[in-house]
């Protein structure tokens, strides 16, 4: 079984577990540096990225999560977990975990009585996807290697680049797996398949 | 296509600030202290709790120059309160944009019989609730959020434990009960049977639940997870404490933390004078807030 991480610090974390378990993986919690072990993938949820950046440095987690980057395993970020991973955000001086070749800029829909849902068409989705923005960013450049997956209204607002996966606004909020399903997908074959019976996995 | 202001998106924007704190703040000058220090949103107002209830007097939404600049001060959501009921002053706060309007027991009613018609409205209402009754009447309203009332002001975490054991022993009663009891329980909570059926499937409220209304140390805030809370709203207890950085730091990170009392410990050490807080049985029955509102 795939073992998914979720960013515990604050935000969407039930959502995306509920998503994770229901597309048939294992969902793990992660508030520590030693909570990344042995993960296959990790989520970075939606939720307020200047608190989830103060909880990152006042605990430590900031080099292991690029650590984590530099290991290949894959990380999808939503909404403030895609600020997260950019490798600049408008307006800022430095990024957070600058490991997604992408610029972002935050807030970029307006306040939340701007907030909305609607239908998207996602490449490599076959129907459309009905997407909720909250408060959300949206991605105003990309390195040459990005692949963008979903635009609306002129803004990008999902993209993929190598191992890392973003996007604007809550797939979580939904009960439409399809979006985690193609983060699992993501993960390589064979991944965690030793997980029933490998000594390594004892202190599950 | 887009379309604003439903249930999901109003309700998603709780959703993102589970887990978090969210502090009162009367300037800037609070607020970019409050964000600088973890909070997920902060609340505008004019004054905190614990000074309204010394100064007495009428309580009404906050000058909009004070929320505005708050606006302006930082990134994270902003919050203001609404008088209950009172339909304009909830109409100005949407009209400036704030992200989340609190219709709030804290402020003096400007309605003793009727609350808003919150689902008229774009942006998101969050209220308070002491059962799951005034839960689902508050929710049926068009609330995307709730929070225990507690007893604003007061330093004192005794009501807001009450209000929260009672909405989630209620909501447990409801999930183990059986299809036919639903109608007969909805008449004696005053809930929709509609609304019972929906916690009863999904096994919770339908929207998150924040602890309000006493917190005053990371103890405290920790408490209100243990119990149960999606996270926390601190009125009084940051910046009447002594040391009102340390406090916010200290309660957002006891918040995440809420389960690791070895933190805690080392949170709540050398963090100064908390918020002098009051007995409850100290108050007269017409001053506690919580009984604004039904």
């Amino acid at each position: 079984m795939k073992r998914v991480g979720v960013l515990a610090l604050q935000g969407a974390v039930r959502e995306h577990i509920c998503s994770i378990e229901a597309c048939g993986a294992k969902a793990i919690l992660v508030k520590w540096p030693k909570d990344l072990e042995e993960l296959d993938a990790l989520v970075l949820p939606g939720g307020e990225s200047t608190t989830m950046r103060r909880l990152i440095d006042r605990y430590g987690l900031m080099e292991p999560l690029r650590e984590f980057a530099k290991s290949g395993r894959p990380m999808f970020g939503t909404c403030a977990g895609l600020i997260l991973l950019a490798r600049e955000v408008a307006g800022q001086a430095a990024p957070h975990l600058g490991v997604m070749d992408v610029v972002v800029k935050r807030n970029s829909f307006g306040r939340q009585v701007d907030s909305f849902e609607a239908e998207l068409s996602v490449k490599g989705l076959e129907k459309p996807f009905n997407a909720v923005f909250i408060r959300a960013p949206h991605i105003v450049g990309v390195g040459p290697e990005t692949e963008v997956l979903c635009e609306h209204e002129g803004k990008i607002v999902m993209a993929k680049s190598g191992q890392f996966l973003g996007c604007s606004f809550h797939p979580e909020l939904t009960d439409d797996h399809r979006i985690t399903n193609y983060f699992l997908g993501m993960i390589p074959s064979g991944t965690g398949t030793l997980l029933p019976n490998g000594p390594l996995y004892s202190k599950v | 296509m887009s379309e604003h202001g439903t249930d999901r998106v109003k309700r998603g924007m709780a959703e993102m600030q589970k887990g978090g704190v969210i502090m009162d703040v009367v300037n800037a000058e609070q607020a970019r202290i409050a964000e600088a220090a973890g909070a997920t949103a902060v609340m505008a107002l004019e004054r905190v709790p614990s000074d309204i209830r010394r100064d007495g007097g009428v309580a009404r939404m906050a000058d909009p120059r004070i929320t505005e600049e708050v606006m302006k001060a930082v990134s994270i959501p902003v919050m203001a309160k609404a008088r209950i009921g009172h339909i304009v002053e909830a109409r100005v706060l949407e009209a400036m944009g704030v992200d989340y309007i609190d219709e709030s027991e804290v402020l003096t009613p400007a309605d003793e019989e009727f609350h808003l018609l919150k689902n008229t409205y774009t942006v998101p209402f969050v209220c308070g609730c002491r059962n799951l009754g005034e839960a689902a009447r508050r929710i049926g309203e068009g609330a995307s959020m709730l929070r225990t009332k507690g007893e604003p002001g007061t330093g004192n975490i005794v009501e807001a434990v009450r209000h929260l054991r009672q909405v989630n022993a209620e909501v447990r009663k409801v999930v183990t009960m059986s299809e036919d009891e639903l109608m007969t329980e909805a008449r004696n909570l005053g809930a929709s049977y509609e609304f019972l059926k929906e916690v009863k499937r999904l096994g919770r409220l339908p929207v998150v639940n924040f602890a309000a209304g006493g917190v005053a140390t990371p103890a405290d805030a920790a408490l209100m997870m243990e119990l149960g809370a999606d996270g926390v709203f601190v009125g009084s207890g940051i910046f009447k404490s002594e040391n009102p950085e340390r406090f916010a730091r200290a309660i957002v990170e006891a918040t995440t933390h809420y389960q690791d009392y070895k933190l805690i410990a080392e949170l709540s050490k050398d963090l100064g004078i908390a918020m002098k807080g009051i007995e409850i049985s100290t108050i007269a029955a017409g001053e506690r807030m919580q009984e604004r509102g039904w």
